[in-house]
Parts: structure tokens; C-alpha cells; sequence
């Protein structure tokens, strides 16, 4: 029980890291996404999206490449003195912003979209600079986006097992988060331990999908 | 002479817009055609919402756009109200108010928030949020806004166009407040000449992105070899004073150099500038002077031109006395009646006027 505590604690605190690293990279992209002409615009968007179609072994596998010794990853940070990412908790974290991605960008994304060009044409005639507008503008606005993005990027996040496996494996303290212990009780049959923590899931993944229809209802009612 | 200098070429698909006009620096210009004329892009252009592949933009010399150089909108002195309000949903109306306030430096705010809230006559929405607004309070509060920033410029796109007829009517005496006491030069955006008639001075007319031709309100709306003057509501306007009240009859009489016409009795002070509208089909005319009738406007005036509109009606073309131009709209036969020539001395018989400001 005392592992499975760590577990707990470990998944709450990657899904958080991730969560926040997820919105301070995904909403530039996801403003980039919805406002560009680029014709690499739906290039770029699709690759942010292929997470949500591929197997997550298939991006561990690649993952585990890429931060290992000879992969570019790990050569930069072998270079930088951190040494190699796979097996440990920071690599956990890339694994899980790439993951987790798409569920950021796309909500974000709508909701950019969604508020259209008007509100900031009317701000720069209101000599509001674009930056300025951003933050006070565009990203107000976009608030109910970026609390979905966020919502739906922690649970993903604590729901993630494939990429985890293959990238992080099974150590206790560092990389054994609540689905890799299921995992493991299943293995060594301990049901009982299985069903709280697997229950335990359940409630929570309901928990954060009944708090985003509440949540959307009340933006919604105030948007109008 | 200050004033705001146009000239700008777009190409968008099949449509090319190609203009070039002056505007001088107060009062209001109406910026006038059909939908699709190009005459919200030419207003987005000069706010720099719009970056036209070629053009020249400057306001009292100072140049916004010209070859290389664009001035991005945030740094235009001007002041932009937009079709629909837009007003930014998750702030008050106070704090739409106040953002274009506190976005320039102190010493450059030339209006108070007070006055422009008096203005506009929106003292007891401030509190509220922005959801539960009529259109109309809610474009009074656009307008508001954009005042705030004390522009060089006002800009208005079709400000009233999505009002129902109640609260254009309502927003209309606030915009005239707005030509009397701020001396900002507008541009303003219009399909609709009475909509341009009441507010503007000068007029420009746009057909598929060209300008037709710039002129006086009160000349362009009377002029017969542009298309206004077919219209079903074709009208004219004329200015006079304000010369004496009525109380028996409850009427107020504006006076002109040419006679004399009589409104409704409205409470403004004698001598005080009014402008009247007269719609081109309330005018009749007749080669005598009728005192056996119930029209109490007659003017005479000298036929200048006539045009047939449809095989049923013409348009006269006429001019008073004081050199003011009138509209009437007869029927082809009465024309044959008359025997209307050029140059002839007729009277007019103006059932209705409708003052204006």
C-alpha cells in the first residue's frame, strides 16, 4: 500500500508538471494553428495530432530512440551533462507533453478560432498593441478552451500507460505511476489492490469528464 | 488645408478596388453605395485593418501608408465603430469603456469620460455586464468607447444597419450630437441615404470600388445623372434658420431666402441652423400659386432638369430661389400636362418636411 501511495503521488505530480509545461507551449502552437495562412498549417496540425491515431508503443519506441545515447535527444542531453532521459522522471514528463498534446492544442485551438478576428481588430483600434491583446483580449476570451485543454490534459496524463512502459519501465519512486501498478498487481495477482486503485481511477476519470459537461454548460449559458 | 488623403488600390478576386478622395478635416463624410462596393474595405484600409497591395493613406500630413511603410492600427489615431457593437464579452460596460482610455498617455486624452458618457446617454449602463444590452445601448456604448481614445479620425462602418427601425431612431439624435459638438472628423459607411442625408456633409459616392463622384450631401442626393435621385426614396435637403414658433397650430417655421416651410413644432431656439428633408414623391407641382389647398409649403422654383425614372414617372430637378436644388417625382402624363421645359418658373407644393437637425 505504501508503494501504491508513491504511485499516487508520482502520477499526480507528472500529470501537474506536464499540465502546466502543455499550456505554456500548446497555446502559442495553438494560436499559431488557428490564426496562420502558412501553408504548413494543417502540416504542423497534424502532426501535433498524430498521438490521438497512433499506438502509444509506437511513440515510446520512438521516444526511447531518440533520448537514448545515440539518439539526437540524448545526444543533447549527454552534451548538457543531465546524461540520457529514458528510465527516469524528466523523461517521463517529455513522453507525457508529446502525448498529451493534441488534447491541449485542439480545445485551445477551437477556441481561438471560435472568437474570430473581430475582438482583436477591435482592440488595435483601441491602440491596444497585439501582444497586449493577447493577454488581454484573446486569451480571457478563450478561457473555457484552455480550462478544457487543461482538464483533459492532466486526466490523459494520468491515464497514460504504453508510452510510460516503454520509456520509463517500472521504478518505484521514479517512473511507477497508478496505471503501471495496476498493471503489476494484475501481474502478481493482487486483485484487491488492483480493484482500489483501478476503481479509484474510476471515479476520478468520471469526476473530471461530469466537472468538464458542468463546466462547459455554465460557459456556454455565459457566453450568450 | 488638413485634411485625410485617400488613395488606394486592391485587387480581391474579380473585384478591384481603386480609389482616390480627399476629405476635409471636420464634419461628417459619408462613404456611399450598394453592398458589395467596396466601401468597408476602403474604412478597413484606412484604419489599417486592411493592407491594400497598393495605396497612399495620410491624415493632415501625416502619412499612415504609403509604398513601403504601414502604420499598424494600434498606433492610427483613430477611433473605429464597427457593424455589430463587438463589444468584448468578459469585461463590464465600464471596463469596455475604460480600455481604449488606458491604452493611450494621459496628457493625449482630450475628452472626459464624463462628457462622452453624457454623449451617448449611457450613464446608468456602466455597471451592468455586457449581456443585457438592446443593440441600440450597445452600439451608443461602442461608439462611447472608441470616442474614449480621443481619436484624429472617427471612423463608422454601417454603425446602425443591424438596429431595428426603433433603435436607429433612438441612436440617431445621439450621432447628431456627436457632428455639433465634437469637431472629430468622421468617414462613415452607409447603404442608406437618409441615413446619409440626416448625418453627413459631404458624400462620396463608391460603385464597384470606384468613386463616382464627392460632393455636398445636399447636391449628390439631387443630382440626375447619378443613380440616388431614381431611388423610390429619393429626397432632398434644405438648409434654413429656425425663424418663428407657432402655438396655435403648434408648428415652427424655418425660413429660407427662397420662403418658408413649416414643421411640427419642435422646441429649438429661433435663429438657430436647421436642415430640413423633403422626399422627392411629397412634392407636387403646379404653374400657378394654390392659396385653395391644404399645402402650406409652396416655394417657387425654376425647373434645371428632368429625367424619366420608369415609363410611369420622371424626376424634376429643381431650384430655388436662394440656388438650394429640390427633388420632385411626378408622373410622366402630369409632365405632358405641364409641358415642363427647361428654365420654367413653377410652384412646389411640399406636403411633408421632416427636420433633420
Amino acid at each position: 500500500m505504501e508503494m501504491d501511495w508513491q504511485a499516487i503521488y508520482l502520477t499526480l505530480k507528472l500529470a501537474s508538471i506536464t499540465t502546466i509545461i502543455l499550456l505554456l507551449v500548446g497555446t502559442p502552437m495553438a494560436w499559431w494553428l488557428a490564426k496562420t495562412q502558412s501553408a504548413w498549417k494543417e502540416v504542423v496540425g497534424s502532426i501535433v495530432a498524430l498521438p490521438l491515431v497512433l499506438p502509444p508503443s509506437v511513440l515510446g519506441f520512438y521516444l526511447l530512440l531518440m533520448m537514448g545515447p545515440d539518439g539526437f535527444i540524448g545526444q543533447l542531453t549527454q552534451s548538457l551533462g543531465l546524461g540520457t532521459l529514458p528510465f527516469t522522471f524528466p523523461g517521463l514528463v517529455v513522453g507525457s507533453v508529446i502525448y498529451s498534446l493534441p488534447f491541449v492544442v485542439q480545445p485551445v485551438r477551437n477556441a481561438f478560432e471560435a472568437i474570430g478576428e473581430r475582438p482583436m481588430e477591435v482592440a488595435a483600434t483601441l491602440r491596444a498593441s497585439p501582444l497586449k491583446s493577447f493577454f488581454q483580449i484573446a486569451l480571457p476570451l478563450a478561457r473555457p478552451g484552455l480550462l478544457t485543454g487543461a482538464v483533459l490534459g492532466f486526466a490523459h496524463t494520468v491515464g497514460e500507460f504504453g508510452v510510460i512502459l516503454m520509456i520509463g519501465g517500472n521504478i518505484p519512486g521514479e517512473t511507477k505511476v497508478i496505471s503501471v501498478a495496476i498493471y503489476d498487481h494484475v501481474e502478481s495477482m493482487e486483485w484487491e489492490q488492483a480493484h482500489i486503485l483501478s476503481a479509484g481511477m474510476m471515479v476520478f476519470a468520471f469526476v473530471v469528464v461530469y466537472a468538464m459537461y458542468l463546466l462547459e454548460k455554465r460557459m456556454g449559458n455565459q457566453g450568450k | 488645408m488638413s485634411s485625410l488623403e485617400v488613395n488606394l488600390q486592391h485587387n480581391m478576386g474579380n473585384f478591384h478596388l481603386d480609389v482616390n478622395f480627399s476629405v476635409p478635416n471636420s464634419g461628417i463624410t459619408a462613404l456611399f453605395g450598394h453592398s458589395g462596393c467596396g466601401k468597408t474595405s476602403v474604412l478597413r484600409a484606412v484604419a489599417g485593418l486592411l493592407k491594400t497591395q497598393k495605396g497612399m493613406v495620410s491624415l493632415n500630413d501625416t502619412v499612415w501608408q504609403q509604398s513601403n511603410f504601414f502604420l499598424a492600427t494600434h498606433k492610427r489615431p483613430i477611433g473605429y465603430v464597427f457593424q455589430e457593437a463587438s463589444l468584448f464579452s468578459h469585461m463590464s460596460v465600464k471596463q469596455n469603456l475604460e480600455y481604449g482610455l488606458q491604452q493611450i498617455r494621459r496628457e493625449q486624452r482630450h475628452l472626459k469620460m464624463t462628457d462622452v458618457i453624457d454623449l451617448m446617454g449611457i450613464s446608468n449602463l456602466l455597471n451592468r455586464s455586457t449581456q443585457h444590452l438592446s443593440g441600440g445601448e450597445r452600439q451608443r456604448i461602442a461608439i462611447a468607447r472608441a470616442l474614449l481614445t480621443s481619436p484624429e479620425l472617427l471612423l463608422m462602418d454601417e454603425p446602425l444597419s443591424a438596429l431595428d427601425y426603433g433603435s436607429k431612431q433612438a441612436i440617431l439624435p445621439y450621432l447628431e450630437n456627436l457632428h455639433d459638438e465634437l469637431g472629430i472628423p468622421s468617414l462613415y459607411v452607409t447603404h442608406d441615404p437618409n441615413e446619409a442625408a440626416m448625418l453627413a456633409d459631404q458624400m462620396i459616392l463608391l460603385d464597384n470600388g470606384k468613386v463616382v463622384a464627392q460632393d455636398t450631401a445636399a447636391n449628390l442626393l439631387t443630382r440626375l445623372d447619378l443613380p440616388l435621385a431614381s431611388y423610390d426614396d429619393a429626397a432632398s435637403i434644405l438648409e434654413g434658420t429656425i425663424s418663428a414658433h407657432d402655438a396655435t397650430y403648434h408648428l415652427t417655421w424655418i425660413s429660407m431666402d427662397a420662403g418658408r416651410v413649416a414643421v411640427s413644432r419642435e422646441e429649438l431656439p429661433v435663429g438657430k441652423i436647421a436642415r430640413v428633408q423633403i422626399q422627392a414623391r411629397d412634392v407636387s407641382l403646379s404653374r400657378k400659386f394654390h392659396s385653395d389647398t391644404s399645402i402650406i409649403n409652396i416655394l417657387p422654383v425654376t425647373v434645371i432638369n428632368t429625367r424619366d425614372i420608369n415609363d410611369s414617372q420622371l424626376i424634376v430637378q429643381l431650384e430655388l430661389q436662394d440656388g438650394q436644388t429640390m427633388l420632385s417625382r411626378i408622373t410622366r402624363r402630369s409632365g405632358m400636362t405641364l409641358d415642363l421645359k427647361e428654365g420654367m418658373q413653377l410652384y412646389a407644393q411640399v406636403k411633408s418636411v421632416a427636420l433633420i437637425n
